[in-house]
C-alpha cells in the first residue's frame, strides 16, 4: 500500500495531473477553512462595533478629507485620460485603463511553510480565474494560483517560484523580478552591469506577458552592485506593498491586450509606402 | 459501544485538530504551533489500531495538503508512513512510559518535518527558515497533556 501511495503521489506531483480536479478538492475543504476563520472574523467585527463615538467621528472626518482629495485628483485624472486617449488615437495605438475589479478579504489561515501564499474568500463562483492579478492600494501583491468554488489561493510576488515582468518607471528599462523566498526581498536577475538602474528606482509592471496590466508599482530597488568581471549585476528590490499586513485586496480582471491582437507580421511595404 | 458512536468521536477529534492546524495565530507564535494532526493520528493509531489505520492517515494527510495549499500528497505520504510504522509497533509503544512516548513522538515529528522538507525541496525552489523545527518542542510539551486528555475522552465515551 505504501509503495502504491508513493508511486501515485510522485506521479501526480510531477505531472500535475490533479490541477483540473483542484477546484472540486479545494471546495471540499472550504467549510473547514471558513470554520477556522470564523472566530477571527467575529472578533474583528466585534472590535469594530465597540469603537467610541469620538473615534468614529475622527475617522469619518479623516475619510471625508481623503475622499475630497481623491475626488479632486479624479477630476484631473478624467481630463488626463481623455487627453491620453486623444494622443493615442493620433498615434494609432490603443490602450485600456479600465479594468473590472473586486474587493476580497484575506483569510489569515496558516499556509504551507515552504511557500508564500494567502487565502482569499472569493472563488470560481465570483469569476476568479487562474493567474489573475491581485493588488492592494500600494502595489502588486501576487497572482491567483489555485481556485476553489468559494476560496482561492494567491501566490505572492516574494515566493521563490514567482516572476513578474517589470520596467523601471524612470527610464523604461525592462527587467524581470523574481521572488527570493524571504518576506521583504525580491531578486532582479540578468541585469546588465551597465544598465541605468539606481537604488530607489520604482519598478512598475510592464504588461509584457499579458498577465498583469501595465503600470502598477511592484518594488523599489534596494541594492545595485556590480563586481568587476561578473556577467550581470546583483540587484535586489523590496516590494512596495505590505504583503504580510494587508487585510483587503483587489482582484483585477485583466482583459489581455494580446488576446485578440493580430500578432501576424505585417508586410513591411505597407509601412514603408511613401506618404503622398 | 456501537461502531458508529466510536467513529463519531474519532472523526470529531480529527476535525477539531484540522481546524487547530490552520487556525490563525499571530506570526510570532505561528512557528510554535504544535503539529496537531500528527499528535491526534499517533494517539488513535496507538490506542485503536483496528479502527484508525493507514487509509485514515492518507486521507487526513490529503485534507491537510488541500488546507495548507502545499503540493498534493506531501502530508498524505508522510502521515501514512508514520501510521504504518506506528501500527506495526503499537504493542511495544503502548507499554512505553509517558516520557518515552514523548521522546518517540519528538523523533517522529522531526522525521516527518525532514521528510516534508525533502519532498518540497525536490519539487520546487524553497528556503528553509530556522523556526521551522521549533514546533517539535512545543509538540513534545503538549503531548503528555494531550495524551491524558484523549485517554480521558476515550474512557469517558467508551470509544473502542
Amino acid at each position: 500500500m505504501i509503495a502504491c501511495c508513493v508511486g501515485l503521489l510522485i506521479a501526480d506531483n510531477k505531472y500535475n495531473l490533479f490541477s483540473p480536479a483542484r477546484v472540486y478538492l479545494n471546495s471540499i475543504v472550504a467549510p473547514i477553512q471558513y470554520i477556522a476563520d470564523a472566530p477571527q472574523k467575529l472578533f474583528s467585527s466585534f472590535s469594530e462595533n465597540i469603537m467610541t463615538r469620538q473615534a468614529l467621528v475622527d475617522r469619518n472626518q479623516q475619510l471625508e478629507k481623503d475622499n475630497l482629495h481623491l475626488k479632486a485628483d479624479r477630476l484631473l485624472l478624467g481630463q488626463l485620460q481623455s487627453e491620453n486617449k486623444q494622443l493615442r488615437e493620433l498615434l494609432n495605438s490603443e490602450k485600456k485603463f479600465k479594468y473590472k475589479r473586486m474587493i476580497t478579504e484575506v483569510m489569515s489561515l496558516r499556509s504551507d511553510p515552504f511557500t508564500h501564499q494567502l487565502l482569499i474568500d472569493k472563488g470560481a463562483l465570483n469569476g476568479v480565474y487562474l493567474g489573475q492579478p491581485v493588488i492592494n492600494e500600494q502595489g502588486v501583491v501576487g497572482q491567483v494560483s489555485q481556485v476553489g468554488s468559494t476560496t482561492s489561493r494567491v501566490v505572492l510576488i516574494v515566493d521563490a517560484t514567482h516572476g513578474i515582468p517589470v520596467r523601471v518607471q524612470r527610464n523604461d528599462v525592462i527587467a524581470i523580478v523574481h521572488g527570493s523566498g524571504a518576506w521583504d526581498q525580491l531578486k532582479v536577475p540578468f541585469v546588465q552591469s551597465n544598465a541605468d538602474i539606481k537604488e530607489g528606482d520604482l519598478l512598475v509592471t510592464s504588461g509584457l506577458g499579458g498577465r498583469f496590466p501595465a503600470g502598477y508599482p511592484v518594488a523599489k530597488i534596494s541594492r545595485f552592485e556590480y563586481q568587476e568581471g561578473e556577467l550581470y549585476a546583483t540587484v535586489t528590490a523590496t516590494p512596495v506593498a505590505d504583503l504580510d499586513r494587508s487585510r483587503y485586496l483587489l482582484l483585477l480582471w485583466n482583459d489581455d491586450p494580446l488576446a485578440d491582437a493580430d500578432l501576424t507580421l505585417d508586410t513591411p511595404e505597407l509601412f514603408d509606402a511613401p506618404v503622398q | 459501544m456501537p461502531l458508529f458512536n466510536s467513529y463519531k468521536i474519532i472523526y470529531l477529534s480529527f476535525l477539531v485538530c484540522l481546524v487547530a492546524a490552520i487556525f490563525p495565530l499571530p506570526i510570532m507564535f505561528n512557528a510554535f504551533r504544535p503539529d496537531w494532526m500528527l499528535l491526534v493520528l499517533s494517539y488513535w493509531v496507538m490506542a485503536l489500531p483496528h479502527r484508525v489505520n493507514i487509509g485514515h492517515a492518507f486521507i487526513l494527510g490529503l485534507l491537510l495538503d488541500l488546507l495548507l495549499g502545499s503540493i498534493l500528497g506531501m502530508h498524505g505520504l508522510l502521515f501514512s508512513l508514520l501510521a504504518y510504522f506506528t501500527s506495526i509497533n503499537f504493542q511495544r509503544f503502548r507499554n512505553f512510559t509517558l516520557v518515552q512516548t514523548t521522546l518517540l513522538l519528538g523523533v517522529f515529528i522531526f522525521l516527518a518535518k525532514l521528510g516534508l522538507y525533502w519532498i518540497a525541496s525536490s519539487m520546487q525552489e524553497i528556503t528553509l527558515h530556522r523556526p521551522y523545527f521549533w514546533s517539535i518542542f512545543t509538540s513534545m510539551l503538549i503531548w503528555p497533556w494531550f495524551f491524558l486528555f484523549m485517554r480521558f475522552i476515550r474512557v469517558r465515551y467508551r470509544v473502542s
